[in-house]
């Protein structure tokens, strides 16, 4: 089983024509996912990649039957696309754009609350379940179908625990980059409580980095409800404090967000904690 | 982006904010000028990007302008060293002086971000004057908080209830309350990621005035700001920094040995540990970005480099939109150009990885492969050792 995607997803891109929405579409329909359109404000009527355009997204729900959104909109535009996609009812919206003003999100975030859309993202690779569906940007062939779930802020540095799995032989089950982005829609305790209901994820891979205290809440929430084995990594225990390192979201800020913290609250509550990250491979091995 | 505590209060003051009466000096004879225009005693306040100027020196008071001239003399120049600078000091080129107040009572106010409940959230404290963070650990029963509404700003009951709660006299409340008002409406359509004011003072004829201001914005809503990338000051940045920023690169200068390049920030801060974890110590962060091309890559390499104290490189990268090609081709090009003398080792995963391997091994320059993460990171450690201490 899968978490939030599986073979029933059908897709439409928000900002399908442009570069990124072009390539990213294409990856995505090579891998198997059921793309069914695209939404460009004004080609309404026309087709890209064998597909149709609509101007709204709304008129694509009604004309495809989408229930899932990705976003490769320019982030001045984007957070108003995940708003459009909320409002036309779409259930599962992935932003990818990175760079969307932080009150931008504090509206479509305040926006969201009261309807049945999930958000991931923004600034993140998206969502796969492998062999199943990919919503993203992340290279669908490192992935192989399997029991492990994925979560993490990072991009890069999932696919590098990804690939670490892949090559033990060590499956996955749904793997949900959750953005680096201060703001974000589905947060770590989000994606636990779903791995942990789901029957077909037997561990979880759990990534984080400095900046926030969401790992300390998550922490909190495996030891009071998740029994299936955890291993974490938190990136930045080199980091200077008062920088902030590539995501908008990374940033150790008045002694808050320190990777030692998190560190310490994961391990508190019984999650396996890497030292280095080229042993979140080895460390789910043995838990397994 | 930091900005000026001068330019700060500019801002603020467009909002009706109540700020001292204050002018900029870049020498002592501004400095002298401004001080006669603003009459009487004055502050001098030495403007870095920094706090804690106060203990470093950087905060003094002049009965008159020949006074606020000798001591502007004193300042511009100077290294300033504060508990936010480093050890290394910031130099001053710029002055703010300000009319001096009778301050009956320091407070603080603070509008920052809260991840949590998203929204940004108000803070005010009858504590002013101290490190908030400090306040925030010893006593935080004496931080009052209020959240935003994105759409409407802070209620005027908000304010009433932080400003009434900080022990504002009654008569003075009105005008607290209006300035915390004020202070969220320039927070909300400047598109800011903090505002500090602290302390904000009653004085004694009481009324209000922030009397500092720490203003930060958020980078990504610059481009609905332009008028604000004039107040960017190329000084306080590191220059190297200034120079990763013009082609687009996230690069922040370090002090180690181990020059790392690698894709994404996550994998980039995961790599800086494997560098430590192995024995080393990393001399950079630099995420080249998800969709670099050879061009960037090519800089990023140029601008690593020039950090006199890297003595090997690693790069790693995982190749998911930017193709290893891609990335090994502005490689080859950077090392060929800049006649690279550091030792490189290089591990890549992911699209079009054999393609760009073998563009590496077809140089022949001499690099380094590294077969996986732990291999890379304590072969570029060892190199790094090898190539004996950084000068």
């Amino acid at each position: 089983m899968s978490v939030l995607v599986d073979r029933s997803t059908r897709l439409i891109v928000q900002g399908f024509t442009g570069k990124e929405g072009t390539f990213h579409s294409q990856q995505a329909i090579a891998y198997g996912t059921t793309v069914v359109g695209g939404v460009v404000p004004g080609r309404g009527g026309a087709r890209h990649l064998d597909l149709p355009v609509f101007d709204t997204v709304a008129q694509a729900v009604r004309e495809t039957g989408a229930n899932a959104s990705v976003v490769f909109v320019p982030p001045p535009f984007a957070a108003d696309a995940v708003m459009e996609a909320a409002d036309a009812g779409i259930a599962l919206v992935v932003c990818i754009t990175e760079g969307i003003p932080a009150l931008d999100m504090v509206r479509a975030w305040r926006f969201l609350q009261g309807t049945r859309t999930r958000l991931i993202g923004p600034n993140c690779p998206g969502i796969i379940s492998p062999g199943r569906c990919k919503i993203g940007i992340m290279p669908g062939h490192i992935h192989t179908e399997g029991h492990v779930g994925v979560v993490s802020r990072s991009g890069t540095l999932t696919y590098e625990a990804v690939g670490q799995l892949t090559r033990l032989g060590i499956g996955q089950s749904t793997c949900i980059g959750i953005g680096g982005d201060p703001i974000i829609g589905t947060d770590f305790v989000d994606a636990l409580k779903l791995f942990n209901e789901d029957p077909e994820t037997r561990a979880i891979v759990m990534i984080g980095e400095i900046g926030g205290n969401a790992e300390e809440t998550a922490a909190a929430y495996v030891k009071a409800n998740v029994k299936k084995p955890v291993i974490g990594f938190v990136a930045g225990q080199t980091a200077p404090p008062g920088r902030r390192m590539g995501h908008a979201g990374a940033i150790i800020a008045g002694g808050s967000g320190k990777a030692s913290d998190k560190i310490a609250a994961m391990r508190e509550a019984g999650i396996t904690v890497c030292q280095s990250p080229a042993e979140i491979g080895e460390k789910v091995q043995s838990r397994l | 982006m930091k900005i000026h505590e001068y330019q700060a209060k500019a801002i603020l003051s467009q909002y009706h904010v109540p700020v001292p009466r204050g002018e900029v000096a870049f020498n002592a004879e501004e400095a002298e000028a401004a001080a006669k225009h603003i009459g009487g005693s004055v502050v001098v306040k030495a403007q870095i990007h920094a706090g804690g100027r106060g203990k470093g020196g950087g905060v003094k008071i002049a009965r008159n302008s020949s006074e606020a001239a000798e001591l502007a003399r004193g300042m511009i120049g100077m290294k300033l060293v504060t508990h936010q600078t480093g050890p290394d000091g910031r130099q001053v080129h710029r002055l703010l002086v300000e009319e001096t107040l009778p301050i009956e009572r320091e407070l603080y106010l603070g509008i920052v971000l809260d991840r949590v409940q998203a929204k940004p959230v108000f803070m005010a404290s009858s504590a002013g004057g101290m490190d908030i963070e400090e306040v925030a650990a010893r006593t935080p029963e004496l931080i009052l908080k209020e959240t935003l509404d994105p759409c409407m700003g802070l209620a005027a009951y908000q304010a009433r209830k932080l400003a009434f709660g900080i022990g504002i006299p009654p008569a003075s409340v009105p005008a607290a309350a209006a300035a915390m008002s004020a202070l969220a409406k320039a927070y909300l359509a400047m598109d800011a990621s903090l505002f500090e004011i602290n302390p904000f003072i009653l004085t004694r004829d009481g009324k209000v005035y922030a009397l500092d201001a720490k203003v930060n914005f958020d980078d990504n809503a610059l481009y609905r700001h332009k008028e604000l990338l004039e107040l960017r000051d190329l000084n306080e940045e590191d220059p190297l920094e200034v120079e990763a920023s013009r082609f687009g690169l996230n690069y922040i200068k370090l002090e180690g040995t181990v020059g790392c390049m690698v894709n994404g920030a996550g994998l980039a801060m995961a790599t800086m540990d494997i560098i430590q974890h192995s024995g080393g110590s990393p001399a950079n962060f630099l995420d080249v970005g998800g969709g670099a091309s050879a061009e960037q890559v090519r800089n990023a390499f140029r601008i690593l480099l020039s950090d006199t104290h890297v003595k090997a490189v690693l790069i790693n990268i995982f190749g998911g939109i930017l193709r290893c090609d891609t990335l090994a081709t502005g490689v080859v090009a950077a090392a060929r150009e800049l006649k690279v003398r550091a030792p490189i080792v290089v591990r890549m995963e992911g699209t079009n990885v054999d393609l760009g391997r073998q563009i590496l091994m077809e140089s022949g320059l001499n690099f380094t492969v590294g077969a996986d993460m732990r291999d890379a990171a304590e072969k570029a450690v060892k190199l790094a050792a090898q190539q004996g201490n950084p000068q």
